[in-house]
């Protein structure tokens, strides 16, 4: 790939970055409107309707729409998304303190589901009359049908209440690392915490990664070239683990980095379930408690994750797809 | 001794109704260096047989009766290992389509030199090399470039000789070309076959060409069969069957030719279509669709008799009368 492709792939991917932000934060700006009245939260019942008055012209909120929203913007792009009614902090601040946690367990869960689904996927379509694909198959079918909270919930009873081998609840243990990222990947007592949360937060996807893996891989075992391959007397390895693999693995990498994406959203029922101090969970708090700022920002940090691995995937996809040019891979 | 000889090949598709038999009775034999062409209608079964003596039919088919015997070796009785350091060793294959042949995300020097090492203890440095000498051989332009290029980036025709550079890359005994031009642009079909009769002839290289089109393998091959519905239904040298076709599935074939019609005249195409394999009448396959089919011919299946070399599977053998214009035949297919 040339530079100048990758360049202006960049630039592209940029731009498009940039509409869905700014989709996103029309979004936010409307709720901040919506949900409730800010004066209530900050000045309670006792103030009269003159006061409360000059403290809306004070805040500029008597101003016309684009102005309030190009306030909004200005100060959102400067990373100032307003402070926490609840915290008395910048939301922003607030959010990013949970970011670690729910970063570390998305990456978990990613890792279990790329772990498990990439040999399962292989093994069952390689080997469709085996009584182990049938198992599989028959587990993931009941898989995609179970809610994620009633996995969750089921594993604590089993393995916290009943056997009592895994803590039920929070991180455990975690260590202080440079810019505040506190980790549980670090500690023991933190790694055990992950494992009930990441495999409930993978379950939501591991069968839908299997299926896809499989059903990619039967169709290409199924083409012209893979034929070919046989007919070039290529090892049985090498056809399914290089020719079938590559072209098995491209077409999931751009389908699963989209639903690994999803996967944050899943969080706030995986964090709520396990109590698990992270955006999610901070998130559904916020609501509760209307704390609109917070509510915003979190919208506004979890559409920039978005984004941001949108955008990785594409670029990935694109790195290892050699028919795809990069100008014109477009959306 | 002939270096391939099939016998009594069948190949059964088990399926819920209970059991398709897409091949049948099929017997031949190729010897060193021979060029032989397989002719037929679509779903004829010419690239069933094909893929069965490389024991490459796909599941659920089988190879159920029959032997093929290839350098003293039934390949239908070979196991895994050994039938594959045969495949694109000692008999390689062309396919068809050259856009769906090679892989997308391989460039044509991995490709090419996989194959090498799948069938011995090669360097990179040297199989590199000798990959390059069949890319010239094959007469690509800039080989070297193309070693390091990915299918996409080269034309059709540039990647059919890609495909053939592969299958000569070790010297095989057989070339199995299934359809190699039908993919291709007409104005580059004639170089690529007459690519392809070059290197077996340089390389003293067999060839089983497989083709619908009879005017091609009658300017390549030394042998036709035609086959129908799975069977052989008739087979002998080249000059034989287009001068003098016995069974009325060749005759029909022949006038079918364009060079046969009269320009502007629509084409003498054989009425009817071939039966399917799980719909095969009674009696002679080809039975319905023949102008000369009496009584016996839709009760008793003919056998395959030869006689002055030529063999046709037909009741009426022999006491056809000759068509009209069998000269014109010769004059336009040569
Ligand atoms: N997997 C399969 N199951 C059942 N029948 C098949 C299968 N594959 C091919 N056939 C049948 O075998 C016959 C021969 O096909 P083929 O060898 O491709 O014909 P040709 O190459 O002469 O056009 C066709 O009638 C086709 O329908
Ligand atoms: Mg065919």
């Amino acid at each position: 790939m040339k530079a100048a492709d990758f360049i202006s792939f960049l630039l592209r991917r940029g731009v498009q970055a940039l509409v869905v932000m700014f989709v996103i934060s029309l979004i936010g700006f409307s709720i901040q409107g919506n949900l409730g009245d800010p004066l209530r939260e900050l000045v309670g019942q006792s103030v009269s309707e003159a006061e409360r008055n000059a403290l809306r012209d004070r805040m500029g909120l008597n101003d016309p729409f684009f102005v309030q929203y190009s306030r909004f913007l200005g100060n959102a792009v400067q990373g100032d998304l307003g402070n926490s009614y609840f915290f008395k902090r910048p939301a922003l601040d607030v959010i990013l303190d949970k970011f670690p946690a729910t970063f570390e367990l998305v990456l978990a869960a990613t890792l279990i589901i790329i772990g498990l689904s990439v040999p399962l996927g292989i093994y069952t379509a390689i080997n469709p009359h085996s009584w182990i694909t049938s198992i599989v198959m028959a587990v993931s079918i009941v898989g995609i049908s179970i809610p994620v909270f009633l996995t969750a919930i089921f594993a604590i009873y089993i393995f916290s209440v009943q056997l009592g081998w895994m803590p039920s609840f929070g991180r455990g243990d975690t260590v202080e690392l440079p810019w505040g990222w506190d980790s549980g990947f670090l500690t023991l007592d933190g790694l055990h915490h992950l494992i009930l949360p990441s495999i409930a937060l993978s379950s939501i996807m591991l069968p839908l990664f299997i299926r896809l893996i499989r059903g990619e891989m039967m169709e290409v075992l199924q083409s012209e070239y893979v034929r070919f391959a046989w007919a070039k007397g290529l090892s049985k390895r090498r056809i399914w683990y290089v020719h079938a693999l590559k072209n098995t693995l491209i077409p999931v990498i751009s389908l699963g980095g989209v639903k690994i994406g999803t996967l944050i959203a899943y969080t706030i029922l995986t964090e709520t379930v396990f109590q698990w101090p992270g955006m999610g969970f901070l998130f559904l708090e916020a609501v509760n408690r209307v704390d609109t700022p917070l509510i915003i920002a979190y919208i506004i940090v979890v559409g920039l994750i978005f984004v941001v691995t949108n955008t990785l995937v594409d670029l990935i996809y694109t790195l290892v797809n050699p028919t795809v040019k990069m100008v014109g891979s477009g959306s | 001794m002939a270096l391939l000889e099939i016998e009594d090949l069948e190949v059964e598709f088990p399926n819920r109704h209970g059991t398709l038999t897409a091949l049948r009775g099929i017997n031949f034999t190729l010897d060193e260096s021979e060029r032989l062409g397989i002719v037929g209608e679509s779903g004829a079964g010419k690239s069933m047989a094909a893929f069965a003596i490389l024991n490459l039919i796909s599941e659920p088919g089988r190879i159920s009766k029959g032997r093929i015997v290839f350098e003293g070796r039934d390949l239908a009785k070979l196991d895994e290992e050994e039938i594959r350091a045969i495949r694109g060793d000692r008999i390689s294959m062309i396919f068809q389509d050259p856009m769906m042949t090679l892989n997308p995300v391989l460039t044509v020097g991995v490709q090419m030199i996989e194959t090498l090492k799948a069938h011995r203890d090669i360097s990179d440095e040297d199989a590199r090399k000798l990959a390059l000498a069949r890319l010239r051989e094959v007469q690509i332009p800039s080989p070297e470039a193309r070693l390091d290029a990915y299918p996409h980036e080269l034309s059709g025709g540039l990647r059919q000789r890609v495909v053939i550079a592969i299958a000569l890359l070790s010297d095989p005994a057989i070339i199995i070309a299934d359809e190699p031009t039908t993919a291709l642009d007409v104005t580059i079909q004639a170089e690529v076959l007459a690519l392809l009769l070059a290197l077996c002839r340089d390389h003293a290289t067999a060839l089983i060409l497989i083709t619908h089109d009879l005017a091609v393998v009658s300017q390549i091959t030394e042998r036709i069969i035609v086959m129908y519905a799975g069977s052989i239904v008739e087979a002998g040298a080249t000059r034989q069957i287009i001068d003098t076709p016995q069974h009325p599935y060749t005759i029909g074939l022949i006038a079918a030719l364009p060079e046969q019609n009269a320009p502007g005249q629509p084409l003498n195409q054989i009425r009817g279509s071939m039966p399917s394999l799980n719909n095969i009448p009674p009696g002679c396959a080809f039975a319905p669709r023949c102008d000369y089919a009496t009584d016996i011919c839709h009760r008793i299946v003919p056998n395959l008799t030869t006689a002055h070399g030529q063999s046709v599977a037909c009741h009426h053998a022999g006491q056809l009368q000759p068509q009209e214009s069998v000269r014109d035949t010769e004059r336009a297919v040569s």
